[in-house]
């Protein structure tokens, strides 16, 4: 047998993880369920008045956003650590970090990309004017994958636990508070005709460092929480 | 006469730590606490009122040295926590989780201590200002430490653990310090300056410096007996920490 080389793992890798992921459609869809829901109990708790909602409509969908990327964060690593394929990852012949980095990848595809395909769809559900849409979205695509890996760093710390429950929560929304400020602060900067890209460009400068240094923390993580 | 080097990798060792925390502690609380009275008093008593706030600046006098407290114990956190996973020294370990409910206490203080000086100058108990977010974020970073190692049963794992993410947090400082010039914020710049002249008045600079000194040596003597007593706890199978309890135990009969 041929020794691996790094794009080959990497994709079979990813692959493992999208199969397994379309295997239990059901679950994957789930945060997706969620985050609909979140949104929807806003307009039943504020009324429905269009201008209110309108105004809080980035926010909101950033929160739910922000809460689904939560869901299935406790399971990314444990459920490998528990059938052991985590221990063959880290004996494999490629380094840990890349490996980490395509099931980080995976987890976004799966989990937040439908919520940003979604997107549009809540929008309307909140009333958000049409020209905050494109702010919305561009803010999402770069600030989802943002949380994926901070998420994932700390899920990676957890692992060595039984179970986590509020734990994870409680460890990564801290670190999420400046992705969330700057992610819904782009859309009310657009809202009230200011410059919004900024913001995006500063989500954007903080995702080229994480994609570097997420997987390499997460990598450590694991070594340090794995008994 | 030791080198200061081979003095510095003894005290490594838990019985020599154990002794010199013992000997040690109770210089830094007393120290402390002197300093503490005589700041306070100075603060109170001495320093002429402010020419716009009047009296009610006064509280700056426990509120800055905490927060550069909060600042400072999570640095220090950080630092044990990267030397442990480094060079796996167990003490190191220790006294990175020792520090983690010191900082968190400062932080409350001075969240505490800043809300009540806002209410009658600003008009408010909170703001959502960059400065205030970013130190209720470092409150939280702290309990999180606090609660990972103690969800963790295995104490070197969980300590390890924990520190990992005390230096992932440690990204949250500087956002505090500049907070202040990157956004135009509520709360006021830096006043006081180690190098060049303070924007604050002589005359009310030195009960500051003294509670600042107080708080830093309270600090060290905090830090000092929570890691003697987890030192204990964690060695309490050793040949040594049964020695000391026995001493202590016979001591205390007489």
């Amino acid at each position: 047998m041929n020794t691996p080389t790094l794009p080959r793992a990497a994709g079979a890798m990813l692959a493992r993880d999208l199969r397994l992921a379309w295997r239990r459609r059901g679950d994957t869809l789930q945060p997706l369920l969620f985050a609909v829901l979140v949104v929807a109990m806003f307009p039943l708790a504020l009324g429905s008045e269009r201008a209110r909602l309108a105004m809080l409509a980035p926010g909101a969908i950033w929160v739910a956003a922000l809460l689904a990327s939560l869901q299935g964060l406790d399971a990314l690593f444990r459920s490998d650590a528990e059938d052991g394929s985590l221990e063959q990852q880290l004996l494999a012949p490629v380094p840990l970090s890349l490996l980490l980095a395509c099931r980080m990848l995976a987890h976004w595809l799966t989990g937040s990309l439908p919520l940003i395909l979604i997107a549009p769809v809540l929008a309307q559900l909140l009333f958000l004017p049409n020209y905050l849409l494109a702010p919305l979205l561009l803010s999402l695509l770069v600030g989802t994958p943002l949380l994926v890996l901070l998420g994932s760093t700390v899920a990676a710390l957890t692992v060595g636990m039984r179970r986590s429950g509020m734990l994870l929560p409680l460890l990564a929304l801290p670190l999420y508070v400046p992705v969330l400020v700057f992610g819904a602060g782009s859309v009310m900067a657009a809202a009230q005709g200011q410059d919004w890209l900024g913001a995006v460009l500063l989500l954007a400068a903080g995702l080229a460092l994480a994609v570097v240094l997420a997987p390499l923390a997460a990598a450590a993580a694991i070594r340090i929480a794995l008994p | 006469m030791k080198s200061p080097i081979l003095w510095f990798n003894q005290l490594g060792s838990p019985p020599n730590f154990h002794a010199f925390a013992s000997r040690w502690m109770p210089w830094y609380f007393g120290t402390a606490l002197l300093l503490l009275a005589i700041g306070v008093w100075g603060a109170l008593f001495r320093v002429p009122a402010d020419y716009q706030q009047g009296d009610s600046y006064r509280i700056l006098f426990i509120h800055v040295p905490c927060a550069y407290m909060s600042l400072f114990v999570y640095a220090t956190m950080a630092i044990q926590a990267a030397i442990a996973l480094v060079w796996r020294i167990k003490l190191c370990e220790i006294l990175a989780m020792a520090c983690a409910p010191i900082g968190a206490a400062f932080t409350t203080i001075t969240l505490a201590t800043g809300s009540i000086w806002g209410r009658p100058m600003w008009g408010t108990w909170w703001d959502w200002d960059p400065r205030l977010t970013s130190e209720l974020v470092l409150l939280f970073l702290y309990i999180g430490v606090i609660a990972l190692d103690a969800s963790i049963e295995d104490r070197r794992r969980g300590a390890r653990v924990a520190g990992f993410l005390a230096m992932i947090g440690l990204i949250n400082l500087p956002i505090i310090h500049y907070s202040v010039y990157w956004w135009n914020s509520l709360h006021q710049g830096q006043t006081i300056r180690l190098l060049g002249p303070s924007k604050m008045d002589s005359r009310m600079i030195w009960p500051l410096i003294a509670t600042i000194a107080a708080m830093q040596l309270w600090f060290f003597g905090s830090l000092l007996s929570r890691a003697r007593t987890m030192l204990l706890e964690r060695e309490a199978g050793k040949a040594w920490a049964s020695g000391i309890a026995c001493s202590d135990g016979t001591r205390a009969s007489q």
